[in-house]
């Protein structure tokens, strides 16, 4: 698929990083993300452990990206490579060109432990409030973000409450609102719909298409739900184990705007959720 | 729920006055000059501490009291979290801290009654000394048992590290910190008696001890019991602060219990 050429966010949470960006961002040959023979093994010597050996794809800016892999082939430890909490074994990870070696700052990512990433001593919306703090945003602002974001999640009656008082799928709504008043530009998401019900995952879904198309927000979402990833990607990124390599990227050619059941009722929409299934199901 | 906690509101506070009941009509015709009538203990109660020694003894035990662990509160987290975030300072301090997590802060005591000198400062020296090490050693395991996810949220959403201290590693090891404060608290009560008893000719040990080498037996009970008392009230203040300060981590346990 054809890099989507996105006029740049208005960046509201940082100051001097897009000054810094180099002349390659406009260039359509330069994707937003740029994974490149990236390995990552765990610990060193004996027990080394070899979790993903040489996995190469792209993400342009804008685009939606889903990846799909068996259990335990390494996505998680994926996603924490290119949020810069892990350093790559080798090969590298990039935004915008340049390499991740920490926490890049126009990134959010939604942990798969959302019940694990939650402060439990502070209510949802101070929870909202906490990466915010440094950014020094004039009040209303800060309200407002936060307003908006606990409302995306369909969760503004929740705001005083502590996340333990939450059942797990408001919880993890919690975690996708954080990350959505952050106003990142690039967003990840570690299964964020594991664990919602089938009416709150559809409008999670068709959420994650809004925030692309109104803050031009480029995502990447791991799940494990086939229909899903065909459902919302420009791409599907299927990995296969052990260690994880990428067996195919799987260009979704749906229409757009998409719909959840003039969508998935598409023949073409099942002839792609196919192929991708019998990526998966085929012994690696 | 509210029948339960009605009924041990009523056995906690009724063993006591059943106790002290006890204790009233057992002794009240004593002669033994040990185990004076309690009616007589609290007639010295009285005429001792309500109110003529209340501000030149009762006030001064509590003030070094409180000094004295209001000190070993500040520094046994600071240095606590400077042990578990400074790598030099986590070698020079661990082994200290593996050796002293083996002893009974209790057993500490004699250490720092031997450090006690006289005057004021020196009692608060060695009640903020000894009541140091509990609360240090609790910080230092409640920081190291963070779990890693919530660092990791604090990095990928780049909190400085004064955020990351203040707002994410102080609040969840606050439970565990909190144990050590109430382990704290006691070393210093205990530290505060044990330093009046020595050297001292003011405060309540000072009393209390002064009245049992006189062989004033029933101002010696009255002390006892004002200790008590004053123990009874620093706990159920303390509680009071746990609870306000945790309520997030109890309400949490309760719901974890629950599910
Ligand atoms: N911090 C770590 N240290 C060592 N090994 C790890 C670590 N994190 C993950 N692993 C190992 O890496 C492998 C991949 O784990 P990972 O969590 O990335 O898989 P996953 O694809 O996200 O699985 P799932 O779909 O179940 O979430 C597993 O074998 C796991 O044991
Ligand atoms: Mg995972």
């Amino acid at each position: 698929m054809s890099a989507r050429q996105a006029p740049a966010l208005p960046t509201r949470n940082r100051k001097s990083t897009m000054a810094q960006q180099p002349e390659t961002r406009i260039s359509a040959t330069t994707p937003r993300l740029d994974v490149a023979h990236l390995a990552k093994t765990y610990g060193s010597g004996e027990k080394s452990h070899t979790v993903i050996e040489d996995l190469t794809f792209t993400v342009d800016a804008g685009e939606v990206v889903c990846i799909v892999g068996p259990s335990g082939v390494g996505k998680t430890t994926l996603l924490k490579c290119l949020a810069g909490l892990h350093p790559a074994s080798s090969g590298r990870a990039a935004i915008d060109g340049r390499t991740i070696s920490g926490p890049p700052p126009e990134m959010a990512l939604v942990f798969q432990d959302y019940n694990r990433s939650l402060m439990p001593w502070l209510t949802v919306r101070k929870n909202l409030v906490l990466p915010l703090r440094h950014l020094k945003l004039p009040a209303a602002e800060l309200k407002e973000r936060c307003d908006s974001a606990l409302a995306a999640v369909a969760l503004s009656h929740a705001d005083n409450q502590y996340p333990w008082q939450l059942s797990g799928g408001m919880q993890q709504r919690v975690a996708i609102a954080r990350a959505l008043a952050y106003r990142p530009e690039i967003l990840i998401m570690d299964e964020p719909f594991a664990s919602v019900d089938a009416q709150t995952r559809f409008d999670l879904e068709d959420l994650c298409l809004k925030i692309r198309k109104d803050f031009n927000m480029t995502i990447l979402v791991v799940t494990h739900d086939i229909d899903e990833a065909v459902y919302l990607a420009d791409r599907v990124v299927v990995l296969g184990s052990r260690p994880a390599r990428v067996l195919k990227v799987v260009d979704v050619d749906l229409p757009v705007p998409r719909d959840q059941i003039t969508t998935r009722s598409l023949p073409e929409f099942a002839r792609q959720r196919t192929e991708v299934l019998s990526l998966i199901k085929r012994p690696a | 729920m509210r029948n339960v906690a009605v009924r041990n509101w009523v056995i906690g506070a009724g063993t006591p006055v059943l106790l002290l009941a006890a204790w009233w009509f057992l002794s009240a015709n004593s002669a033994d000059p040990f185990f004076p009538p309690l009616e007589t203990i609290l007639i010295r109660f009285q005429e001792l501490w309500l109110f003529d020694h209340f501000q030149s003894d009762v006030l001064l035990s509590l003030g070094n009291l409180f000094l004295g662990f209001a000190i070993a509160a500040v520094a046994g987290v600071v240095l606590g979290f400077v042990t578990a975030l400074v790598p030099p300072a986590r070698w020079m301090i661990d082994p200290l801290i593996h050796f002293l997590r083996g002893i009974p802060p209790v057993a500490l005591v004699p250490i720092f009654i031997s450090l006690i000198g006289f005057g004021t400062q020196m009692r608060v020296t060695s009640i903020a000394l000894a009541a140091l090490f509990p609360t240090m050693i609790a910080t230092v395991d409640g920081i190291r048992s963070v779990s890693n996810d919530l660092m990791d949220v604090a990095r990928v959403y780049r909190l400085s590290r004064k955020e990351r201290v203040l707002n994410v590693l102080l609040p969840a090891a606050m439970p565990q910190i909190f144990s050590g404060l109430q382990v704290s608290l006691q070393v210093a009560f205990i530290v505060m008696i044990a330093s009046e008893m020595l050297g001292s000719s003011q405060g309540i040990g000072a009393m209390t001890l002064l009245a049992q080498q006189s062989f004033m037996t029933a101002d010696m009970w009255a002390g006892i019991l004002l200790l008590g008392v004053i123990g009874f009230l620093v706990n159920i203040l303390f509680s009071l602060l746990k609870r306000k300060v945790l309520s997030w981590y109890i309400g949490s346990r309760r719901m974890a219990r629950a599910a």
